[in-house]
């Protein structure tokens, strides 16, 4: 626990003092959402059918944007080693530096996806359903990025590979996440949507420290 | 207590680096590993430290194999490397801190650190703005600032100043002295006394890369 916050503590510090790395990410998901009412016209009964969707494929590719730099500083200065060698289980550091990316760049999301909302006119029942996936989605979309940015240390290309390796994994939250915000627009029930979300966090949260750990002690051989 | 390995052999890319090699440590006992670039010494810190593992033969303390309890391993040892780790949005202090709390050491060592290693007055400065000598003082601090048994040093003198130097044999002396063991390669300008050696040079198994005849 005390690892934990330590590691926390630290990176929101690092996440901080370069503001701009986190404030680049919100930005181009608020920009390529805007591109498509521009592009496709506003057209005011398409809009908001597009809206659930935009909104969860610009996060998924916001979010790739910002994993290639979550492990490399830390592979290049010497830290991943001495995290690899330190008293605390590296299985903690990896479920600590997912949390972090969280906070910096997921909850930025969350913050700025009604505002896209609002652009695309959403009705206003979809409102908290929204806010909902993204909160249950965007934790898996941490996790799993963090699995991939460890396995693609030392690679070449290593943003081209991690978006093929990550992109598939994350293709649940997407479905789902589109689905309950379109299923509550009509009328229907979500709670269903909503469990399956859940149920994904739980299990990304207790895999995917483990394959991280698997993968930077791998990237240090 | 002791620290030894047996039969060790590790592989680097396609290369058999060493084979068949074994070492002691005993508490209070400074091993300096020798031998020519590319014979070996950093692979044998790795896997000393447990980072890299071996292709053959077995690491451990009297009480037990590494394989067997890599935590507790960690416990014991600390590693100084070629790189070293100091973030540069960081300041030196909250540097420190990090790796002193991952690894058990106090506020009270991190201050002995900042006393041992010269670093009074840098507290506050950010790590972009050291030099490659103080960047390395604050990567040897971290020795002082959290308690290990063994210390793995991989050409620790590397940047350093004469004084840094002078600071970091008497670290190592304290140390010895304490009951502590010390491995480091390269013992070229620490001039440490009654060090037992053990020559990579022994244990090799091609001539590739390596001067021939010189060692």
């Amino acid at each position: 626990m005390k690892t934990l916050t330590l590691i926390l503590r630290t990176e929101i510090r690092l996440a901080l003092r370069q503001i701009g790395d986190s404030a680049i990410i919100v930005l181009f998901f608020v920009l390529a959402a805007v591109l498509f009412p521009l592009g496709i016209g506003p057209e005011p009964k398409l809009l908001p059918q597009l809206a659930p969707g935009v909104i969860w494929i610009m996060a998924l590719l916001a979010a790739m944007l910002s994993f290639e730099r979550l492990f490399t500083p830390d592979f290049d200065d010497g830290s991943l080693e001495q995290f690899a060698i330190c008293h605390a289980p590296l299985e903690i550091i990896a479920l600590a530096k997912a949390a972090a990316h969280w906070l910096v760049t997921g909850l930025p999301l969350i913050i700025a996806s009604p505002l896209i909302a609002m652009l695309y006119r959403l009705p206003d029942t979809g409102y908290n359903v929204l806010i909902t996936t993204m909160a249950l989605g965007t934790p898996a979309i941490s996790l799993i990025g963090t699995a991939g940015a460890a396995m693609i240390l030392g690679a070449r290309r290593g943003g081209v590979l991690l978006s093929l390796l990550v992109i598939p994994l994350m293709l649940p939250i997407l479905i789902f996440g589109a689905a309950a915000i379109d299923a509550t627009v009509s009328g229907f029930p979500v709670r269903q949507h909503l469990m399956l979300m859940g149920g994904f966090l739980l299990g990304s949260l207790v895999i995917t420290p483990l394959a991280t750990a698997a993968a930077l002690r791998q990237s240090l051989e | 207590m002791q620290f030894f390995g047996q039969n060790l052999s590790c592989i680097r890319g396609e290369r058999l680096v060493f084979s068949g090699l074994d070492f002691t440590v005993e508490p209070g006992s400074v091993l300096a590993l020798t031998g020519n670039n590319g014979s070996g010494k950093t692979s044998l810190l790795r896997v000393m430290a447990g980072l890299t593992h071996p292709i053959a033969g077995e690491l451990a303390w009297h009480d037990g194999s590494v394989a067997d309890n890599p935590e507790r391993h960690h416990n014991r040892i600390n590693f100084v490397g070629h790189l070293d780790a100091v973030k540069a949005a960081l300041s030196v202090y909250e540097n420190l801190q990090i790796w002193a709390s991952l690894n058990g050491g106090t506020d009270k060592t991190i201050s002995i650190a900042f006393k041992k290693m010269g670093l009074k007055g840098l507290e506050n400065t950010p790590g972009r703005y050291l030099s490659a000598g103080q960047k390395r003082r604050v990567s040897l601090a971290r020795l002082v600032a959290s308690h290990a048994k063994l210390w793995l040093l991989d050409e620790p003198t590397i940047a350093l100043d004469p004084a840094s130097v002078n600071a970091l044999r008497d670290l190592i002396t304290e140390h010895r002295n304490s009951g502590g063991m010390t491995i480091v390669a390269n013992n070229i300008d620490l001039r440490i006394k009654d060090t037992t050696e053990l020559n990579l040079h022994h244990f090799a198994t091609t001539g590739e890369g390596i001067w021939e005849g010189v060692g």
